[in-house]
């Protein structure tokens, strides 16, 4: 079944909690990981890691860096969970 | 045809240690490229590292740690019978490193080799120098991890120039009668050639090149079962271990495996943060510092685990002398 937006949303909140210690409530959709969540390049591969334990969807290296906001990450996870 | 008579198990009977005197803060690589001491904490969890002075070689800086090493054994440079190096950045591809290092150590005659897994090398050294006594090729072998990575830094290059630096760590192994007094556990050894372009020096004027993300990604997703598995054959559980200390390539990257290991009492070392990585000599060079404050209890067990570029990765459980 497919995952719905808020559904991403609050488990890649669990997961940016876990890895950054960045609150569940910041993480929007509209937030930049780099500029308005303070993730750097290390902790994102390590989001994508949990991501993938969670989601099922792998993000890899090249894919990350396209991904600024947490719409982006809510947006590849639906799109590649669909063509899984 | 006859077959030697080796040893019922090997031990470590001690460790040296060697740092060049030249101490690089970030403060100072901060005047060189653009970055800061606050990105380099957090991103690689480097304050400081030692340089080598611009004609001290990494054979000079292995007779340093070794002499110590062999020093706090309590053997004579008589009773060694094997000298491994581990370098991937010896002077020269000829002569070897070691055979140099033997001779200058009054080390007469012994067999000698260089090792290169790069920064596992310590721990694929150590595992050679195990099985060599334990099969009877060798008695007494004196292992060395000895680094120059400066002279291979592109010091424009702030991905990799805040993170290496230089160093030496030395152990002397030796035979022991019991099986029970055995000190160096099973080696669980490997290598992912798939991944031989996430870390590399291109030709031998060029330096080192490196995907952080990529080899990030490996080593902490990839290396907890590895480290599970040297203490599944060593029969020791995470959780007696009195320390863990794997090569010491990015604090955040020690501490991702730390956690995934299971050993919440283990002692994690951190000898990164004033050492830099030092590849094949952090480890015996962490431990080194480790032991010399006393931090952890003779005949404690400790699970090393070495990895890095080829990609080569390497484990075991010892316990310290």
């Amino acid at each position: 079944m497919a995952m719905s937006d808020q559904e991403i949303q609050t488990g890649l909140a669990e997961i940016i909690d876990e890895v950054a210690g960045v609150p569940a409530d910041q993480v929007t959709p509209d937030k930049t990981f780099v500029d308005d969540l303070d993730i750097d390049s290390l902790s994102m591969v390590e989001i994508a890691v949990a991501a993938q334990d969670k989601f099922g969807v792998e993000i890899p290296d090249d894919q990350l860096k396209d991904l600024k906001t947490v719409q982006d990450v809510i947006d590849y996870v639906k799109r590649s969970s669909a063509s899984a | 045809m006859r077959q030697t008579e080796g040893a019922a198990g090997a031990r470590i009977l001690a460790f040296g240690g060697y740092q060049p005197a030249r101490v690089l803060t970030n403060d100072e690589l901060a005047t060189m490229v653009d970055t800061n001491d606050e990105w380099i904490r957090s991103r690689v969890g480097i304050a400081s590292r030692r340089i080598a002075g611009p004609d001290e070689t990494v054979a000079d800086m292995a007779v340093n740690a070794g002499g110590k090493a062999l020093a706090a054994s309590g053997l004579s440079s008589e009773d060694i019978d094997l000298v491994i190096v581990a370098t991937c950045t010896p002077e020269a591809p000829i002569p070897n490193t070691a055979a140099t290092v033997a001779r200058r150590l009054g080390i007469n005659a012994p067999g000698a080799y260089d090792l290169n897994a790069a920064c596992a090398g310590f721990c694929y050294a150590l595992a050679s120098a195990s099985d060599a006594v334990r099969t009877g090729t060798a008695r007494n072998v004196l292992v060395i991890g000895a680094e120059k990575l400066s002279q291979w830094i592109d010091w424009t290059d702030r991905s990799t120039c805040i993170i290496f630096a230089d160093g030496a760590g030395a152990v002397v192994v030796s035979p022991v009668n019991d099986p029970e007094e055995a000190g160096i556990g099973p080696v669980v050894w490997g290598s992912a050639g798939d991944m031989a372009d996430k870390i590399y020096i291109p030709d031998r004027n060029g330096f080192i090149i490196q995907e952080g993300q990529a080899v990030f990604r490996w080593a902490t997703t990839a290396l907890h079962p590895v480290a599970k598995k040297a203490c599944e054959r060593a029969g020791v559980d995470p959780t007696e271990l009195a320390a863990f200390v794997p090569h010491q390539a990015n604090l955040r990257i020690v501490e991702a495996i730390a956690r995934k290991l299971g050993a919440p009492q283990a002692l994690v070392a951190d000898d990164i943060v004033t050492a830099g990585n030092t590849s094949s000599a952090s480890i015996p060079l962490a431990l080194a510092r480790m032991l010399e404050r006393g931090e952890i209890p003779s005949g404690a067990p400790v699970l090393l685990l070495g990895f890095g570029a080829g990609i080569c990765y390497a484990g075991q459980v010892i316990k310290v002398p």
